[in-house]
């Protein structure tokens, strides 16, 4: 094969997903997506999209087309703020906010985000103290999330930290509700569910 | 009839004076409000992003609870945005999609709970005009906020997408309590804008962009205070203005407060039961002077 400069950035139908866009929309109330007519209103009300790499609208043009790798790589879901301007204004409603949740979902399975990337490591930090205790404790979370991505950042927001204590506005213990082994019996319950439909080849979802 | 209150873990940390004022208000309006005992997080933004049937179950916990709580007729009273989208969306889930309902039936049955369907997930924004009315909130107040200029922002999640009680696009519930209480309400076009949600904590500079549009949108339309109905929107928006001065020239500072503790305020109540004394800008003196008021702001 010839090769010139930036060769390789020449995308192939074989360097795509074929099945990327069906299994995003195979989200509860996702199979809309497929009918996008990529009208750009959900980019035009984004908050966020000056700031992405690609525009809502991209994404899923993309998802639909196959581009799973660019997608599940992309900057755009972690900056998706859940505002759900997109979603409401869809005029083919589309539920872009639960596909932006889906992507977030499937990145995190497959381990494919930027190293060090605070938006998911939050969202895992906060998964596993709920699932520990059933409640948050921000501060506790937001301590954990810097010592994995960048525990200088902790040292700068330390006096936010201690302005928000002085006005009793941040605790020191951790949060926790009374019956954490209802819970603990709930979520076993749900993975074990999940686990029963993947065999049955039901769950594909991310 | 008394509301099951579910406060959320934000409304008992950063948002301390959300909880406080809104307890105030729902006594001096003879609201009877009951905390839902053992509720747990309501999931917020991060949890649907790992996994979202646990997402659903974590609702569905506090649902059934609050169900079994209130007999069939349970309205329950939830402050924070994020809990009412997360709590709502589960609701709507549940209905809609009946293989999300029999998977969270048979987890919830495996830990001794059950959910009918039956309770209504509302806002006190809500609750405030709809069941207390217009009528019964002015007649207790007592100095009423005359001469102040409110920005009322209502921020993303409290509208969209499950929202019944109010416009999507230009609520106006807020509006309505503040010219109640005696203030003047600004129109502008960012109350449903994102203030960023926690973005602030991750890609900070991302975060406080967003945050500085709205706040130097309110300064320029001559707001004297943001009065905001979610505590990651207070939070965002007081807390980090230091940053805002700094990094995007933020002209001053902009006091935000929670819609209850302008309520309270109006009421007469003190600003420490108000949790006032929590802010991190404090709110503006009283510049005129109401006839037969007489009282500061600040009280
Ligand atoms: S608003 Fe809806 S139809 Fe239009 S581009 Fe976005 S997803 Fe497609
Ligand atoms: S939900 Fe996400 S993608 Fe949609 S408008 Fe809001 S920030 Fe943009």
């Amino acid at each position: 094969m010839e090769k010139w400069q930036g060769w390789d950035k020449i995308q192939y139908e074989a360097g795509l997903d074929p099945h990327f866009g069906t299994k995003i929309a195979s989200i509860p109330g996702g199979d809309k997506l497929l009918a996008c007519i990529q009208c750009g209103t959900c980019s035009g009300v984004c908050p966020l999209s000056p700031y992405m790499d690609y525009t809502p609208r991209q994404i899923v043009a993309m998802i639909r087309a196959g581009f799973k790798a660019e997608v599940l790589s992309s900057y755009t879901t972690w900056l998706c703020a859940s505002c759900y301007s997109c979603t409401v204004e869809c005029p083919k409603e589309i539920k872009i906010t639960d596909v932006m949740y889906a992507v977030k979902r499937m990145a995190i399975q497959e381990g494919v985000y930027p190293k060090r990337f605070p938006t998911p490591v939050l969202a895992s930090e906060f998964f596993h103290s709920v699932e520990k205790t059933g409640r948050s404790t921000e501060s506790w979370l937001l301590v954990r999330m810097y010592l994995k991505t960048n525990p200088f950042k902790m040292l700068k927001q330390a006096m936010l930290g201690f302005n928000l204590w002085r006005r009793g506005r941040m605790g020191v213990g951790v949060e926790s509700i009374k019956r954490k082994d209802e819970l603990h019996r709930l979520f076993t319950a749900m993975e074990n569910e999940t686990r029963a439909e993947r065999r049955a080849g039901q769950e594909v979802r991310p | 009839m008394t509301y099951v209150y579910f406060p959320g873990c934000s409304l008992t940390s950063t948002g301390r004076g959300y909880h406080e004022s809104l307890q105030e208000v729902c006594r001096a309006l003879e609201v009877p409000i009951q905390e839902l005992e053992d509720w747990n997080c309501c999931g917020a933004t991060s949890y649907m992003a790992v996994d979202e049937s646990k997402a659903f179950a974590l609702s569905a916990r506090n649902l059934a609870l609050a169900e079994r709580l209130g007999n069939g007729s349970t309205q329950m009273m939830v402050p924070c945005a994020a809990c009412y989208l997360g709590l709502n969306k589960a609701q709507h889930y549940l209905q809609e999609f009946p293989a999300i309902r029999g998977k969270v039936d048979k987890a919830l049955a495996a830990a001794g709970l059950a959910y009918s369907g039956r309770v209504q997930i509302r806002h006190p924004l809500d609750i405030f005009i709809k069941d207390i009315g217009r009528d019964k909130i002015a007649a207790r107040v007592a100095k009423p906020l005359a001469g102040l200029k409110v920005a009322c922002y209502y921020g993303c999640q409290l509208v969209r997408p499950y929202a019944e009680f109010d416009d999507q696009h230009n609520p106006t519930t807020m509006e309505t309590i503040m010219t109640v209480l005696g203030a003047e309400v600004i129109d502008w076009p960012l109350k449903t804008r994102c203030c960023g949600g926690s973005l602030t904590g991750t890609i900070e500079d991302v975060g406080l962009r967003l945050s500085y549009i709205i706040l130097t949108e309110a300064q320029k339309r001559g707001a004297d205070l943001v009065a905001t109905a979610c505590p990651l929107c207070q939070f965002n928006l007081e807390c980090y203005q230091g940053k805002m001065n700094g990094r995007f020239g933020l002209n001053g500072k902009v006091p935000v407060a929670y819609f209850t503790q302008l309520m309270g305020l109006a009421f007469g109540l003190s600003n420490k039961s108000l949790g006032l004394n929590r802010l991190f800008v404090p709110l503006p003196e009283r510049r005129a002077v109401a006839a037969g008021g007489g009282a500061h702001v600040r009280g």
